[in-house]
Formats: C-alpha cells, sequence, structure tokens
C-alpha cells in the first residue's frame, strides 16, 4: 500500500556546458506510489513555487522505451532496479529518510548540456555510420519471400530492443559504447536481410564508435546497467565479424 | 461562429474505387530524377511518417531537412506503438483482402472517412511489410520462418503484424535507419533539438518555417519549395494521455493559425486498456497494448463496490460485460465502444482497485489454456512494464485497466495528395485528418503513417513541385521570414515578463481536467458549453498568472512548454466547439443526446456525414467552419454492430 516518505535529494546542478557544477540538497516528501520522475516534478514545482528554477531533466514517453531519460541514481545509470529505466522506476523501491545522489551521465562524450542532461549525439553518429540495410522505398520484395529462423528472427529482436539511452557507457569505467554498438550490428548481423553489408557495416560502425568512445575491458558493467538487459554476448559477436570483417575487406587483400 | 458551406476540394479522382490511386499516379506530374535535387523539402517531425518520408525523399534525390525537437530522431512517440501494424497480406487464409481491410476500416471509423485514402491506405499495407522486412524490422515469426500474424479489435481475420510488444520501435528504428542512411548519403540536412514555432507563407503558399534551437534559444528561417508537418497528434491537450510528456499540437497549430484548416478535432480516441490513474500528480498514463484483449477477458464484480480480491470473487458473482452484450466480437469490440462500457460499469459502481476506477483484464483462463510460456513470449515485455508500475503481478492477480486518451483522428485537413489548404504545406500520419473517420482501428496508426511517409506522399509532392521547376525557394533573408523571426522572439520575451505565480505544467493540469470532464469519453451539450467558458477563463489566467523563470538563450523546459500549453488551450476551445457543432455521436465523439436505446452512438448520415474543417480568423474571432460532404459510393453506411 502506498504511503508518504521524505527523501533527501543530492541533485547535480549546472547551468550549461562551460560553467562549473556543483551539488544541491532538497528534502523532498513524496507518496511511495509515485514515480521517479513524479517526484522530480513535485521538486520542480515546489522551487518554481520559491522562484528557483527547476531542474532540467529530460524524458518524454514515461513508458520506458523512447530512450529519452537517464540520470545516475546513487551511481548508478537509471537506478537500483533491474532492468529499469529511470521513469519506469518507482518510490515503492526507496524508505523514508533515504538519501537519493542524483546526478548526469557521466561520460567524456556525452558533455553535460544543463543540469541532469546530457549530449548523446554521438549515437546517431554510430549509426549513420552504417547502421542500417541499404534497401530504398519501393524495391522490396514479398515479405515472405525469404523466411528467417525463428531462433534467428528471436535473436535479431533480443539485440534490437536497445533504446539508445546510454546507460551503458555511462556504466562503463571506460565509457566504452560497445553495447550500444554490437546490438545494432548484431541485429542487422543476424538476419539474412543484413548479410550483404554484414562486414562493411561492422568495420564503419567500430570505427565511428571508436572516435568517440572508449575501449571496452569486459567489465560487464553495461550489461548490468542496461535497461533492455541487451547481452554481452552480442559483444562477442562484434568482436567476431570485426575481425572477420578486416580478413575479408577486399581494399585490405593486398596487404595480408 | 457562423458555418460556411463551401464545399473543400478533395481532389479526389474519378472512377472506379479500386483504380483511383493507380489512375492517380498516372496522371500527376513527374519531376524528372535530375531535377529533384533542385528542390528543398522541409520535413518537420521524425517519427513514422515524418522519418519514412524524409528517407524515401532522399532517395527520391530532393534536398531533404529534417527537423526533431527531440535529441534524436529515434525518441519520436511513435516509438512506443505497442501492439502491431496492419496489412491486407491475407497470409493466414482466412479471407483477407484488400478490400476487407477497406471495409473495416470505413466501418470502424463510423462512416466518417474518406472513401479513396482509405482504399489507397489499404491498397499500400502490404509494400510497407515488404519494405519494414527488408530493412530488417525483425517481425515475429513462426517455426517455418515465415510471418505471424494475430488478430485485433475491431477485425474478425488475423492481419497484424508484430515485433513482441515493441512494434513502434521497431518500425520506428526502420524509418529512422532508413533516414540516418539518407544523412550520411548527404540527402538529408538533419536538425536535432529545434521546435517548430512559425510555418512561413508568401503569396498564400508555404515557404518555410521558423525554428527555435532548444539549446541556445537561437530562432532561425528554413526556406524551401515544400513544408511537411508530421508532428503527431494533440492527445496531450488531456494533460493525463497516453502520449509522451513532450507530444504537443504546436507545429499543426501554427499552421492553422496561418491558414491550414484544422478538421474534426472532436474526433479523439480513447484508448480501452490503460493502467487507471493511481494518484493526483500522476504525469502521464501507461496504456497496456489492445493486443492483450486476445488473451485476457475483461470483467467487473456484481455486486457494487466490491473490495474483495479477484480470486476472491467466485465465477458466477463476475459479470464478463462485453462477452456477453457483444457475443459475435466479445472481449475484441472496437476501441470506442470497448472503452465506454467500461465507463459505464465504473459509473455504475462496479468499478475495481483502491480508487474504485478501473475493470479487469484476466489472464488466468488463458494462462491456464496456453500455460505460462506462451502468454509469457506473447506478452512478456507488457507483464513486466504492468509489474513495474502498479507492483502487481499480472500472472497472479488480473491486470487493473481503464480507458485514457490515446490517439487524435482529428487533424490538419488535407486533400487526396495529403496537400492541406495551404499550397506547399503538406501534413502526414497522425498530424492529419484524413483516414480514421471518427475511430481509429487497433494496428491501423503504424500503418496509416509509413503509408503516407513511404508510399503516398513521395509521388504526390512531385506533382506539386512539377510547376515550380527553375524557381528558387524564396530567400530566408525575405521579410516574411525576418517578420516571422521577430515575432517568435518577441513571444518568447513575452512568457519570461508576465513573471505570475504558477508553474505551466498547473495550467495544463487544470486544461486538462476541464478537457477530461467536458470533452472526454461522453459530451453534452451544457457541459461543452461550460466548458467553452471555463477553458477562456483559464487561459486569461494562464497569460497573466504563468511563471516561468530561467532565460531564453539556455536550455529551458517550461519555456519551451509554455508555447505548447498555450497552442494547447486555444485548440481545447475549438474541439468544444466542434463537438458542440455535431449533433450526433460518432465512433470516438459521443454526445449523450444521441444514442440509440440501447446506449450505443446514433449517427446522423443526413446532417452530419461531412468533415468539418475550421478556419482561423485572428485570436479573438471564432473560427469559420467549413464543410467536405463525404460520398458513400462503395459501401453503404449502417449502424454499426458487433453483436
Amino acid at each position: 500500500m502506498s504511503e508518504v516518505i521524505t527523501v533527501n535529494l543530492k541533485i547535480w546542478r549546472q547551468e550549461s556546458p562551460s560553467k562549473e557544477g556543483y551539488f544541491e540538497e532538497h528534502a523532498q516528501k513524496v507518496t511511495t506510489e509515485a514515480s521517479f520522475l513524479e517526484m522530480i516534478d513535485l521538486l520542480n514545482e515546489d522551487l518554481n513555487n520559491k522562484g528557483l528554477e527547476p531542474v532540467a531533466i529530460e524524458s518524454d514517453c514515461r513508458e520506458g522505451i523512447c530512450g529519452t531519460c537517464g540520470v545516475m541514481i546513487n551511481g548508478q545509470a537509471h537506478g537500483p532496479r533491474k532492468a529499469t529505466t529511470t521513469c519506469q522506476l518507482h518510490m515503492r523501491e526507496f524508505s523514508d529518510g533515504d538519501k537519493i545522489v542524483i546526478e548526469p551521465f557521466r561520460a567524456g562524450s556525452f558533455p553535460v548540456i544543463r543540469d541532469l542532461v546530457v549530449d548523446r549525439s554521438p549515437f546517431d553518429r554510430i549509426i549513420e555510420s552504417g547502421g542500417y540495410i541499404s534497401v530504398n522505398t519501393g524495391s522490396a520484395s514479398d515479405a515472405n519471400l525469404t523466411p528467417v529462423p525463428k531462433e534467428a528472427a528471436d535473436q535479431a529482436f533480443d539485440a534490437a530492443a536497445c533504446i539508445g539511452c546510454g546507460a551503458c557507457v555511462a556504466a562503463c569505467p571506460n565509457s566504452a559504447a560497445q553495447l550500444f554498438t554490437s546490438a545494432k550490428i548484431a541485429h542487422m548481423g543476424s538476419l539474412p536481410q543484413g548479410q550483404p553489408e554484414r562486414w562493411k557495416r561492422t568495420e564503419s560502425m567500430v570505427g565511428t564508435m571508436e572516435e568517440f568512445f572508449g575501449s571496452c575491458t569486459n567489465h560487464g558493467e553495461c550489461h548490468e546497467a542496461c535497461p533492455k538487459e541487451i547481452s554481452l554476448d552480442f559483444i562477442a559477436f562484434m568482436n567476431r565479424d570485426y575481425m572477420k570483417a578486416k580478413v575479408k575487406n577486399r581494399a585490405l587483400s593486398g596487404q595480408r | 461562429m457562423e458555418t460556411k458551406t463551401t464545399l473543400l476540394d478533395s481532389r479526389v479522382p474519378s472512377g472506379p474505387l479500386e483504380d483511383k490511386w493507380e489512375n492517380h499516379k498516372f496522371s500527376m506530374k513527374l519531376v524528372n530524377p535530375n531535377n529533384k535535387r533542385k528542390f528543398d523539402v522541409i520535413v518537420v517531425g521524425t517519427g513514422l511518417a515524418g522519418a519514412s518520408a524524409a528517407a524515401s525523399l532522399g532517395e527520391l534525390g530532393y534536398n531533404v531537412k529534417a527537423f526533431t525537437f527531440h535529441d534524436s530522431p529515434r525518441r519520436a512517440h511513435s516509438i512506443a506503438a505497442q501492439g502491431g501494424i496492419n496489412a491486407a497480406k491475407n497470409y493466414k487464409n482466412d479471407g483477407d483482402s484488400v478490400y476487407r481491410l477497406f471495409y473495416d476500416t470505413i466501418k470502424g471509423g463510423d462512416y466518417r472517412s474518406r472513401e479513396a485514402n482509405v482504399h489507397r491506405l489499404a491498397e499500400v499495407s502490404t509494400n510497407i511489410i515488404d519494405q519494414a522486412t527488408a530493412q530488417g524490422v525483425p517481425f515475429a515469426r513462426e517455426y517455418g520462418g515465415l510471418l505471424d500474424n494475430r488478430s485485433f479489435g475491431g477485425a474478425q481475420v488475423s492481419r497484424t503484424f508484430y515485433a513482441r510488444g515493441q512494434t513502434g520501435q521497431q518500425l520506428l528504428l526502420g524509418a529512422y535507419s532508413a533516414m540516418m542512411r539518407q544523412v550520411s548519403a548527404g540527402s538529408v540536412e538533419l536538425h536535432t533539438r529545434s521546435e517548430l514555432l512559425d510555418v512561413v507563407t508568401k503569396d498564400g503558399k508555404a515557404c518555410g518555417i521558423v525554428t527555435r534551437d532548444l539549446l541556445s534559444g537561437e530562432v532561425s528561417a528554413h526556406s524551401a519549395h515544400a513544408v511537411v508537418l508530421a508532428t503527431g497528434g494533440y492527445g496531450n491537450v488531456y494533460f493525463l494521455s497516453t502520449n509522451a510528456m513532450m507530444s504537443n499540437v504546436t507545429a499543426a497549430w501554427r499552421a492553422h493559425r496561418r491558414g491550414a484548416f484544422f478538421a474534426n478535432p472532436c474526433y479523439t480516441q480513447i484508448h480501452p486498456t490503460c493502467i487507471p490513474a493511481s494518484d493526483d500528480f500522476q504525469s502521464k498514463l501507461t496504456l497496456m497494448s489492445e493486443s492483450l484483449r486476445n488473451d485476457g477477458r475483461i470483467w467487473v464484480p456484481d455486486a457494487f463496490d466490491d473490495s474483495r480480491p479477484a480470486h476472491e470473487i467466485p465465477e458466477n458473482e463476475r459479470d464478463y460485460y462485453l462477452e456477453t452484450k457483444y457475443p459475435a466480437f466479445g472481449n475484441l469490440v472496437p476501441r470506442d465502444v470497448a472503452s465506454r462500457n467500461a465507463k459505464n460499469v465504473v459509473d455504475q459502481g462496479h468499478g475495481i482497485g483502491p480508487l474504485k476506477n478501473g475493470v479487469f483484464l484476466d489472464f488466468a483462463a488463458a494462462v491456464e489454456r496456453d500455460g505460462h510460456d506462451a502468454i509469457s513470449a506473447k506478452y512478456g515485455n507488457l507483464f513486466s512494464m504492468y509489474e513495474s508500475i502498479t507492483g502487481e503481478n499480472p500472472y497472479e492477480v488480473p491486470m487493473r485497466i481503464y480507458p485514457a486518451i490515446h490517439y487524435t483522428m482529428g487533424g490538419v485537413w488535407v486533400d487526396y495528395n495529403l496537400m492541406t489548404t495551404i499550397p506547399g504545406l503538406y501534413a502526414i500520419g497522425e498530424a492529419n485528418f484524413s483516414d480514421h473517420g471518427a475511430n481509429r482501428l487497433g494496428a491501423s496508426a503504424l500503418m496509416q503513417g509509413l503509408a503516407d511517409g513511404y508510399f503516398v506522399l513521395p509521388y504526390t509532392i512531385g506533382d506539386g513541385l512539377a510547376d515550380q521547376l527553375g524557381e528558387p525557394a524564396v530567400s530566408a533573408d525575405d521579410p516574411v521570414f525576418t517578420d516571422a523571426i521577430n515575432a517568435v522572439e518577441d513571444e518568447t520575451s513575452k512568457w519570461l515578463s508576465i513573471n505570475g505565480t504558477r508553474s505551466v505544467d498547473y495550467f495544463h493540469r487544470e486544461l486538462g481536467r476541464l478537457v477530461w470532464d467536458h470533452i472526454g469519453m461522453s459530451r453534452n451539450k451544457e457541459g461543452l458549453e461550460k466548458a467553452i467558458s471555463e477553458i477562456s477563463a483559464l487561459k486569461e489566467e494562464f497569460y497573466s498568472d504563468v511563471r516561468i523563470l530561467g532565460s531564453a538563450d539556455t536550455l529551458n523546459l517550461s519555456l519551451e512548454k509554455a508555447g505548447r500549453v498555450s497552442d494547447f488551450f486555444e485548440l481545447a476551445e475549438l474541439m468544444a466547439q466542434d463537438a458542440l457543432k455535431r449533433e450526433e455521436s460518432c465512433g470516438g465523439h459521443f454526445r449523450e443526446e444521441h444514442q440509440t436505446p440501447e446506449g450505443e452512438a446514433q449517427r446522423d448520415d443526413e446532417e452530419f456525414a461531412h468533415v468539418a474543417a475550421w478556419e482561423w480568423n485572428g485570436r479573438d474571432a471564432l473560427q469559420t467552419r467549413h464543410v467536405e460532404e463525404l460520398d458513400f459510393e462503395n459501401v453503404t453506411p449502417t449502424q454499426r454492430s458487433y453483436k
């Protein structure tokens, strides 16, 4: 049943990318039925009433699918509940008097824009560099012409479930984006439709990823933080494909 | 308000229904492949409709500028669609056809949509599945490797393709990657975190847009030969809806204020299966896919105000009201019928849950019949979403559900070419009004968004552009743009200078309450008149008492929202006018004065078999109601029956 609790918030405030950030403390009363973001809504309402600027925090669907929300809650990306985005976290996970430290996702390639809002556009650069199957509108054959083994379709889906929130990068001690990148590579690489560009796609996306992000050292923190529980196996898939791609790349064949 | 009966020209081609689109494609003017690069096209919004249009137009060779106010195109609210997408593939060999999908959509829309548009939608539906599959969209498959289908509300065939409970996400990621491929190829220029704040016209023709960069606050002009709005629906006028927090009517409304007629604003859809509100500061409602009605049974206790847990209520004390009342369709009746029946039983005092504001959706029989694993494979992610929100496990206790606003059938009026009443301005996807009539069938929103973006607009836009060959786009330095920029900047500083006492959210919530109470699931004359005066009073208070802190040159979420809420106020007034004027019940628009003896919606085809399209006459004037008559040449409107 719902009860009213008071939580002690320590929230990161930062006016702009170039300004120094700092922590601000607020005690917030809330019922345990509320979602975490509704608790922040209440705080912002109170701040606004007192003439203080509300905390900038992003969210959109509040259903755990759009990937817009995401903050560090007590040092964990998206907070304490497994497989849950910030927007799906509810205050019933907390107790009266709890201290909650709220920070933006921390990563060199995710600069803070304001307070808890960061810039995750490097993810779009990775997709742009090859995260697609080149098929112009109108040129597709009948959908049932190419049967896809159910297991392959299911694996592709497991990888495609990534919501691009960036929790994997935030949780990684190296700020690596292997889980995000491999999810897209494995999604398309598992399907017959993705085969023609498989090797080129892998090389290109890995290349772009490395321009922005750190290297993977197999900590597995990304998987632990992932609200969609994307499997580490996809990183292995990507590494294997990357190696194969280097061998299969015809432009490099003279150097072998 | 005066009613002016000017015939709006829908430009529906003549000829037999099934040949119209084919003939029209041939009769439209073409732009030669080498000339396409001479045309600039702006696409606003990057959801299913916008991303698919931007990708397809880019592939054709147009210079596309795509705008989204999100940080990435992939955030658009299409991503949250769960259940599926319809297509007349007839893979299940159960008698589906293009004509049947057309018929079901016309009937489901309660005979308030354009036959020709709907038939075209059904025709291209099959291409969408082919296209998405080729893009790598991981639709559900059977063990033989072929695509699986399920049935959905309002249909008696299985024509819905799905990707677990995340069909919208997977289709959007497909359209998004197709668009990003064009970004990489240089044919689409992507502008993120840019919000449209005005549509600019010159000599009565659309020539561009004015946007505000949400990070720097910079207001800038973008010119083009054609502008496409793919900016979604206006469900957030209710404050509590299943729409995303940022979904809004601003782009469509600003276009409306520049001369684009706004059609059927009172057609809003209440989705029957959402999680009931749990407290006063609830920020949004969460939908549970309608597909759950395939296996879940809806019931309430026979007794009034029954507080026993579900498992303690014996079978003979339960009312499976949909199965009893509608034996043929049972739990799969269309959304408006399911919603109104839920409201009725709750209003009568049979509501369940702590606030007595829901009905049960029970999976016990399905789990017993098919086993835990089979149910989990179909609905696993929905069940876990439900559990994370409510703290209850739907494998053990029935879900609690209640209707909530989910989709808006009304929108910017468009002709058969998807062009608005402003030449050169197009509206696609949920932003337009065209295909769903007064009620949309489940799994048809994704279909319409992608049909418009992939297979309709890329053809029809050429017809409008061909005549402009050799003409450069209006310069972004033209006075029409500088005037529009100045107006937007003035508006922004106006918000910051009010310095009242209450937040934007406070006013949005209060507005939402009024709209839900009076222009919600059922409407009556008295309530609508009350809504009109109360909305107007609240609007004045909003303009004088809202408090927006901070500045215009940084990210300022309250400032962004103020403009959106202000547009919702104006829209809400029009919704009430439209609902008042439509003296009949149809689909999602239920006027209590007009119902059959059994309490079903009672249409008036003599007087109201038409589209009402409203013309803006300035802030202080009432809008003019224009009428487009709907001709039913192929389907005879009848009283819908799902018994």
